[in-house]
């Protein structure tokens, strides 16, 4: 025979850390900070040097500059990494994030679901992705078309007459949305102070009332999670401008009064503005304009499926209702003669409420969410919808025997519950939370919405399988099970198998950090 | 579908676990006669086909890179090497949500942390947050926070402020009782320009707010306007569209601004037709809690290790509601982390020759146009110039496009009927050959004749 | 001697400029301070007006005057050290001191018995 004499033992070998014998954490630190996979990394600075460069660029040589006795001579202090090691840095710190890509994703509210990699690959043809917002619209044509088709999508998934592309995300189209509102208001000689927000609304929604002007009035919710449709019509007298309500509601439940809603919002004279953030549970089963929407933000990360980004690029188009169309912020895409233009600045008669953002929107979220809505189809679109309902009721009846459930069901795309159940045993929302990240997952949204103690808001969304809904779901149950027995000994110190444990938050705010600076000379 | 993994025996077994029999009893709270409405829209399609309906639509652009192209103005074509667009499509950047869970967001958080630094040390601030929408609602932020910080009302816009900015400032500020006073455009004198804008500061202003480059291209000190908004306790806001220009020209913060915002599109973004891109915002340490949008911040976490966390969070909308710093939520995560790879790649060193490179190349444009005879009407400038042509710009401008030519941005575009019709912005990158110039001086020549 | 409002404020003295805080209840409930925005001395405020902003991670709270006056000196120690909001509230964790308009307003507070069954109240 021959013999490969490199043979050695592929067995853990009995009684080592590795085989579970022994104490799992070991007592040694590496030589090199690594922990396996776990690859240490220090930050750029600490990395590179400002005489390195990963790029090739061409010298200039020697020339005459034009830019007055202007030049920057003292150091900039950014290093440079070569490619190889650029690569590496970035891998390595990827390493370090949780996505959608790498399991369940339960954050309410926020619709995380899959992102399909055709949509990437669209907004990268050039014919999108290298063309600059003010060549000559006779050479963009096939992008005004494909702001056309999406705009169609959106009016016809939504029943409104009008929508605006432009908002750059959710919190912009908000803006977008009251400035139409108020521009609507002012027009017809019709100064009105106050926009009334229910106590469950999303912190941007009083926020951007403020932002334009408004003063900002709570209205109460009942006990069933809605609104309170008497005390709102308490509320609605003429300084009323408009009505902010999110629906299906941020409790994760549909307004079963919606059409009562917006009945007396009209006949106050104000405008229903309605937070599209959780569209994705009514996309092709109900449709807005006939539910008596004045306006509406649709976030194009959350429902069309265009990547979260740890935090954007978002988009957020706003569709219109007949009353405040022609108040759409600048600019639009026009048709005339067989040839699409846009429409960038307010003739004498325009009532625009003016321009947003420095150009057309986010054109590399247009390409993805129409890839997706190509894709599904107006069929695809429903069923996704009744899917999304479908996962977030099944949690809701699989979890609420042994986890407070807030209110009774059926819910619509999230499933809310309290913290109820972990009355006495010393776990925190926050602490369940944490242990969820221990079990693999991200945490569903907490504390939030306001109007209930202690929240845990699941949206698992109708892309993950119901493979993935009883993993998770047996997750869910155990931790629940042990928490109520007063087993806390994995809750105290959760997360511990996440690559950083708990990071402490008040030493940041108290003396903020927010850049790296070079350790002082005489330091070691 | 080929994204949704419930089969109808799943759907089925889930509908009997939950204890109703058909999907609609879960959307029993929906008024009856408006559930399930006719839609007209297309069915379901294939991966192959919806691939090929937008590329259809796709080849029906003249893409930047197919033509000579001088169009700027506001967002640049730039060379973006190939590693930075691998390393945004990685899943756990591309697929993470904003960092609030800090324990399994550490990637995210210390990229964004590195992108502060670079950002504060670009502009030459103190701090920096991790990105606005674009440079454009930055500029709008940073004008709101001036008259937070200096409680005046009064921001003076200069003329060198990019019509579009200028726009988005009146826009967002036009239901507040804030004064915005807009100076026209003076691409032939961008001295006199500047010298407008510091000459209209007064004790009521809480900022003035000038761009450099200007719009026109022209680069200018601006020490005395800093000294003049000082003296009379206003902010100077500094505006950079062309962030390149930052790796040749003093910095604002050297120049003595107290904010400044820009578009970062021009380091890891590609031109996308006007957007995602990417908000800087810099400050000084002292108007830190005054600053709008998401801030990264050093901690440690329960073991001593090094962290990052998002903080200072107070200011936000989620938190402080109606007395939030300014509406916004989502920033531009995905950009700033292009940003920071390609900065990554390039270094000081590769910065300071690309943006020679830039210079270099609008120098050639420059002399190009001069020696046939054209009126380049900057003194000074960076990768960008202003022409007066003989003849209407726009028309010039559609003749060479469909010559194949994509000449820049007629001034009249930006300010329609203000008297610039004949002027055309012309911007050099170093992604313009010899060539591309050449050929872009001879059908300019043709085309105002 | 000292006296109490409602909304979790301290009020000490006895001429016509007085120190006011934050009880020990409210640095309870808020958590770790991080921050504490004062007034600017000199300041004039009614009853009611909101003059300082404690804040600890995830929240804000208003300080409101707790009768008219004017801010003669300020804490300047919480800018650098906000956690004496919760290490000694009623010592080192003081935010202001204002000259009252009128000392007859101190006799509308509560006592410290009124307030601790106030705050008993509470829970």
């Amino acid at each position: 025979m021959s013999m490969n004499t490199q043979g050695r033992p592929t067995a853990p070998v009995a009684g080592s850390v590795a085989d579970g014998t022994s104490e799992m954490t070991p007592v040694f630190e590496s030589f090199s900070g690594h922990r396996g996979l776990r690859l240490f990394e220090p930050l750029i600075f600490e990395l590179g040097s400002t005489e390195t460069t990963g790029v090739d660029v061409d010298e200039a040589g020697d020339f005459e500059m034009s830019i007055g006795d202007l030049e920057r001579t003292a150091e900039i202090g950014c290093p440079g990494l070569p490619e190889p090691d650029a690569v590496r840095h970035f891998t390595r710190l990827s390493r370090r994030n949780y996505g959608i890509d790498m399991g369940v994703f339960p954050l309410g509210s926020c619709t995380m679901k899959h992102n399909p990699r055709l949509n990437e690959k669209m907004a990268r043809l050039p014919g999108f992705a290298d063309i600059h917002p003010l060549q000559p619209t006779s050479s963009v044509q096939g992008a005004l078309e494909l702001m056309d088709q999406l705009s169609h999508w959106i009016c016809s998934l939504t029943g409104m007459p009008a929508v605006a592309l432009s908002p750059k995300a959710g919190a912009h189209g908000e803006l977008c949305g009251v400035m139409a509102i108020r521009a609507a208001l002012e027009a017809r000689g019709d100064a009105r102070e106050v926009v009334l927000c229910p106590e469950s609304a999303h912190g941007t929604n009083p926020a951007t009332a403020a932002f334009c002007g408004y003063k900002v009035k709570s209205i109460p919710a009942k006990g069933n999670g809605r609104v309170d449709l008497d005390a709102l019509i308490e509320a609605l007298d003429d300084t009323v401008a408009a009505v902010m309500i999110t629906n299906p509601n941020t409790c994760g439940l549909f307004e079963t009064e919606v059409k009562d809603i917006s009945d007396a919002v009209h006949k106050a004279g104000a405008f229903f503005y309605c937070d599209g953030a959780n569209f994705n549970a009514i996309m092709g089963k109900a449709r807005p304009g006939d539910l008596g929407v004045d306006a509406m933000h649709l976030n194009l990360h959350k429902t069309f499926s265009t990547p979260h980004g740890g935090g954007g690029p978002g988009s957020g188009p706003v569709v219109f209702s007949d009353a405040l169309k022609d108040f759409a912020p600048l600019p639009y895409v026009t048709m005339s003669e067989g040839e699409r233009a846009l429409h960038e600045w307010s003739d004498e008669k325009g009532q625009s409420l003016g321009r947003l953002t420095a150009f057309h929107g986010q054109m590399g979220m247009y390409v993805r969410a129409l890839s997706y809505m190509l894709s599904h189809g107006v069929d695809g679109i429903r069923q996704a919808a009744e899917d999304a309902v479908l996962n977030a009721n099944y949690v809701l009846a699989s979890l609420q025997d042994i986890m407070s459930a807030s209110y009774g069901g059926p819910c619509m795309h999230e499933a809310l519950f309290d913290d109820a159940f972990l009355k006495d045993t010393g776990v925190t929302t926050l602490d369940f939370a944490k242990a969820m990240i221990d079990e693999g997952y991200h945490p569903m949204t907490m504390y939030f919405p306001l109007v209930v103690h202690g929240a845990m808001l699941i949206e698992p969304t109708e892309t993950e399988s119901k493979y993935n809904m009883d993993q998770f779901i047996r997750s869910m149950r155990g931790l629940a099970e042990t928490a109520v027995a007063g087993e806390t000994a994995r809750f105290e110190g959760a997360p511990y198998f996440a690559p950083w444990k708990r990071l402490d938050e008040t030493q940041a705010a108290r003396q903020p950090v927010l850049r790296y600076s070079p350790p002082e000379p005489d330091q070691k | 579908m080929r994204y949704l993994p419930l089969t109808s025996d799943d759907r089925q077994a889930m509908l009997a676990k939950i204890g109703v029999r058909h999907i609609d009893d879960l959307f029993k709270d929906v008024p009856k006669a408006d559930l399930n409405p006719e839609i007209n829209l297309p069915k379901r399609q294939s991966e192959m086909a919806v691939e090929r309906q937008l590329s259809t639509l796709a080849a029906k652009n003249t893409s930047a890179g197919s033509v000579p192209f001088f169009v700027g103005a506001g967002a640049y074509k730039h060379h973006v090497p190939a590693t930075v667009d691998h390393m945004i499509q990685r899943g756990e950047f591309l697929t993470a949500y904003t960092p609030y869970q800090p324990e399994i967001a550490q990637g995210t958080l210390q990229y964004l942390f590195e992108f502060q630094t670079l950002v504060a040390q670009l502009t030459g601030m103190d701090v920096a947050n991790a990105s606005m929408y674009d440079g454009s609602t930055a500029t709008a932020e940073a004008v709101m926070m001036a008259r937070r910080v200096t409680r005046k009302k009064r921001a003076v816009i200069a003329g060198s402020v990019h019509a579009h900015y200028r726009a988005v400032v009146e826009t967002t500020t036009q239901f507040t009782d804030d004064n915005i006073v807009c100076q026209a455009p003076n691409p032939a004198d961008a001295g006199a320009e500047l010298q407008a804008a510091l000459d209209a500061i007064d004790d009521t202003t809480s900022c003035v707010v000038v761009q450099n480059p200007g719009i026109n291209g022209s680069v200018l000190d601006l020490g005395p306007v800093a000294e003049a908004a000082h003296a009379h306790k206003a902010l100077l806001i500094v505006v950079v569209t062309e962030v390149m220009s930052l790796g040749l020209i003093k910095s604002p913060g050297e120049m003595g601004a107290d904010i400044v915002v820009g578009e970062g599109q021009s380091i890891g973004n590609g031109l996308n037709f006007g957007g995602p891109y990417l908000g800087l915002f810099a400050t000084n340490q002292k108007y830190v809690r005054q600053m709008p949008g998401r801030l990264c911040g050093k901690t440690v976490d329960a073991e001593g290790e090094q962290g990052f966390v998002l903080t200072l969070s107070t200011r936000e909308q989620h938190i402080r509601r109606e007395k939030a710093t300014s509406n916004i939520c989502t920033n531009s995560g995905l950009c700033s982390l292009a940003f920071t790879v390609h900065m990554s790649l390039l270094g000081e060193k590769g910065l300071r020759q690309l943006a020679r490179v830039n210079h270099k190349r609008a120098c050639d444009l420059r002399d190009a146009l001069t020696a046939a005879g054209f009126e380049v009407l900057n003194s000074s400038f960076f990768n960008e110039i202003t022409v007066r042509l003989s003849k209407g710009a726009t028309d010039v401008v559609e003749t060479l496009a469909a010559d194949g030519v994509l000449a820049g941005v007629p001034m009249e575009r930006l300010y329609p009927g203000q008297g610039f019709d004949d002027h055309l912005i012309l911007a050099a990158t170093e992604t313009v050959t010899d060539e591309d110039i050449a050929v872009l001086v001879s059908k300019l020549t043709e085309a105002v004749q | 001697m000292t006296k109490f409002t409602e909304d979790h404020e301290w009020i000490d003295g006895d001429g016509d400029v007085v120190t006011v805080g934050i009880t020990d209840y409210a640095q309870n409930a808020l958590g770790d301070v991080v921050f504490v925005e004062l007034p600017e001395v000199g300041g004039t405020f009614s009853k009611g007006d909101e003059v300082a902003v404690v804040e600890s991670v995830k929240a804000a709270s208003e300080v409101y005057a707790p009768l008219d006056g004017e801010i003669v000196e300020i804490n300047d120690a919480l800018e650098g050290e906000p956690g004496l909001v919760n290490s000694s509230p009623t010592e080192g964790g003081w935010f202001f001191k204002i000259k009252l308009n009128n000392t007859s307003d101190l006799d509308g507070l509560m006592d410290k018995a009124a307030y601790d069954a106030h705050v008993a109240g509470l829970d």
